[in-house]
């Protein structure tokens, strides 16, 4: 019978399964960082239990680590959550990339770019946005710190199969869109809700045309969609990601690969729900709200109070455009921002920097808007500079960090001031997200790019244009 | 992780979709390393304004609702983050039940592994719950063994759960040891796992 690649990932990793029960999934990879974690290793602590697998863990620092001066933490409260860390990682001997670390950098950079990825695995890691490991094909999710512990000690997850959702995006995406705006649109189109007790995957042409990084970019805001995990059926882009790469099989690399290819979804499949959007209707996105599905074309306005039915709703959109100081039905480029932040697990990889910088090139940053630029790993900030994208971004007026979450969620320096507002290439625009007060706007790198030359939202399809002709 | 069955309690009105776990802890009370002493920093900017002074509008500021052991909200309930001290600062705060017509996947697991009880009612059930209880303070008592939310004023609404979770609950069991008992299937799991070289 024709099976979808998440059927086949599942059934492959049921340890146990009894009536009544959910199933016993077995994990092989288990990424960790320093906020979710210290709980989980003093719970095995307290109860004499060793980590089962030491070998199938990894972990990094990411969240807390300061992006200016990386050895300098000001914080004690966050310096003793990193030096824990290293306590524990060393007392259960599990591999950490710390500060300084060559490997170091967002949990989820780092695990393509050194291979631990790959197709058919499953992948849990203490953060919701483990989704972005789907890209390759692999079954990855968030879970919380009682279920880290969980696996830290037995390797395994209680877990009851969710729903299959397939959402294919046909047809070829527009000049000038990217696969950030895909996923905007996608969450825009139906709610924040749309994937609860699902696991999506990914379909169509539009999503074969894309690049891994791009992969990354839209399986990584499954769980804003409300979905458990998002996933892409692997193809030779996927193997020719992988080949080289330090975690990646050597010897039976081929082997590996051909078995990876047959996890893709066999043609004639079913999904539980299937979902289209048209890949060339979608523009540019920009976020209004204080929800990722609060957001329009670069070309729309604000909603208004009657663009609502019901009550609940109505209240919604007056409590957000209260929050993010906007009125109804103003134009989103009449908006005007003070600061941008090109990073996070969403869009800080090598090929955002670099559509990023191609836009700022020659250009310099608005006067009165501060931007930022924060690679996602060490090794990504390293290939940039290589190619002298810090430097095209220096002369803009950006500042070039070092690698970290950063301003994605404000835990270390990198705050947003209440009140202002920032065009961001995170994933979230909550209430006090970036800072308490602060507003955010989501945007693709080159949106953001754009927004830090002008100072207010534009299209970045016109930048292009005269890029172009030049 | 306590045991729960029965807890009977004025509601908390929480009139709110999509309540996210950035909203429920806020980044900046993310750092410790301990699973106690959340509960003072739930909600904390809604519940306190810039300077740190009570915000008096806010529900949980109410003193009608003081001592409230079950919070009832809108769709969405816990969508976000997987940090779990959302569910450590709303048991540290004393709740034990959350109402809502649907709640995220991850913040809905993590509320069984830490003895919170979420109950899944219809959305015209939450909203007519949500009514009475902005009224004027509603008691209600939750049943999970009778799988019941009793109103005072005899209302009552039915709920599904998850027989596996629900045992989970009402024992109190510690989910790392009964995975233990399965060890001898882990081992054989190990031993045929495709791996390559
Ligand atoms: S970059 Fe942002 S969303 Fe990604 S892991 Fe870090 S904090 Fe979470």
């Amino acid at each position: 019978m024709a099976k979808n690649i998440i059927e086949k990932i599942w059934e492959s990793h049921v340890v146990h399964r009894e009536e009544g029960k959910p199933d016993l999934l077995y994990i092989d990879l288990h990424l960790i960082h320093e906020v979710t974690s210290p709980q989980a290793f003093e719970g095995l602590r307290l109860a004499g239990r060793k980590v089962r697998r030491p070998d199938l863990c990894f972990a990094t620092m990411d969240h807390n680590v300061p992006t200016k001066d990386i050895y300098t933490v000001n914080d004690p409260i966050a310096k003793k959550q990193m030096s824990t860390l290293e306590k524990n990682c060393a007392e259960f001997g599990i591999q950490l990339a710390g500060i300084g670390h060559p490997d170091q950098g967002i949990v989820h950079v780092i695990g393509p770019e050194l291979g631990l990825t790959q197709p058919g695995k499953t992948i849990v890691c203490g953060d919701s946005h483990t989704s972005t490991h789907g890209a390759f094909g692999a079954l990855a999710f968030g879970i919380g710190t009682s279920e880290v512990e969980h696996v830290l000690s037995t390797q395994t997850l209680w877990q009851n199969k969710p729903k299959t959702m397939e959402i294919r995006v046909n047809g070829k995406l527009g000049f000038g869109v990217t696969a950030k705006d895909i996923i905007l649109a996608i969450i825009a189109k139906w709610g924040v809700g749309l994937g609860t007790g699902y696991i999506i995957e990914y379909t169509g042409e539009a999503i074969r045309n894309l690049s891994m990084e791009e992969r990354m970019t839209i399986c990584n805001m499954s769980i804003e969609a409300g979905a458990k995990a998002g996933l892409i059926s692997p193809d030779e882009k996927t193997v020719e990601f992988l080949r080289g790469r330090r975690f990646a099989p050597k010897e039976e690399f081929d082997k590996a690969a051909e078995y990876w290819l047959s996890l893709a979804s066999d043609p004639g499949c079913t999904y539980d729900k299937v979902l289209e959007i048209d890949a060339s209707e979608i523009e540019p996105y920009v976020t209004w709200g204080t929800n990722p599905s609060m957001g329009t074309g670069i070309s729309g306005r604000v909603p208004t109070v009657d663009d609502y039915e019901s009550e609940t709703d109505k209240q919604a959109l007056r409590k957000a455009l209260e929050y993010m100081g906007l009125e109804e039905g103003q134009p989103i480029t009449s908006i005007e921002i003070q600061h941008v932040f090109i990073g996070s697990c969403t869009n800080s990889r090598l090929s955002d920097l670099r559509t990023a910088a191609q836009i700022v090139k020659g250009r310099k940053v608005a006067p009165g808007v501060r931007a930022i630029v924060v690679p996602g790993s060490y090794s990504v900030k390293k290939a940039a500079e290589e190619e002298g994208l810090d430097k095209i971004f220096i002369e803009a007026g950006f500042e070039w960090r070092n690698s970290g979450c950063s301003a994605c969620l404000g835990m270390n320096e990198d705050i947003i001031p209440s009140g202002e507002r920032c065009a961001s290439t995170s994933n979230r625009n909550f209430e006090g997200r970036q800072g308490a007060g602060a507003r955010t706007h989501l945007v693709s790198p080159a949106m953001a790019a754009a927004a830090a030359i002008e100072g207010r939202f534009v299209d970045v399809r016109n930048y292009l244009k005269q890029e172009q002709q030049a | 992780m306590e045991p729960i069955n029965i807890v009977k309690s004025v509601i908390t009105p929480l009139d709110r979709k999509n309540v996210d776990t950035d909203q429920i802890i806020s980044k900046e009370f993310l750092k410790r390393i301990e699973r106690t002493g959340f509960g003072k920093y739930l909600f904390y900017h809604w519940r306190y304004d810039e300077n740190g002074n009570e915000n008096p509008d806010f529900v949980l500021n109410k003193p009608e609702y003081k001592g409230s052991q079950i919070l009832v909200a809108q769709d969405n309930f816990g969508c976000g983050s997987s940090r779990e001290h959302a569910p450590w600062a709303i048991l540290d705060y004393g709740f034990r039940v959350i109402i809502a017509p649907s709640f995220a996947d991850i913040f809905h697991n993590n509320c069984f592994k830490n003895g919170i009880l979420p109950v899944k009612l219809k959305e015209e059930e939450v909203d007519e719950i949500l009514a009475k209880g902005l009224q004027k303070p509603y008691t209600v008592e939750v049943n999970l063994t009778e799988q019941t939310v009793t109103g005072e004023d005899g209302a009552v609404y039915h709920f599904n759960i998850d027989p596996y979770y629900k045992e989970m609950l009402l024992n109190g069991w510690d989910e790392i040891a009964l995975t233990f008992k399965y060890e001898d299937k882990i081992k054989a799991y190990e031993e045929k796992r495709i791996v390559f070289k």
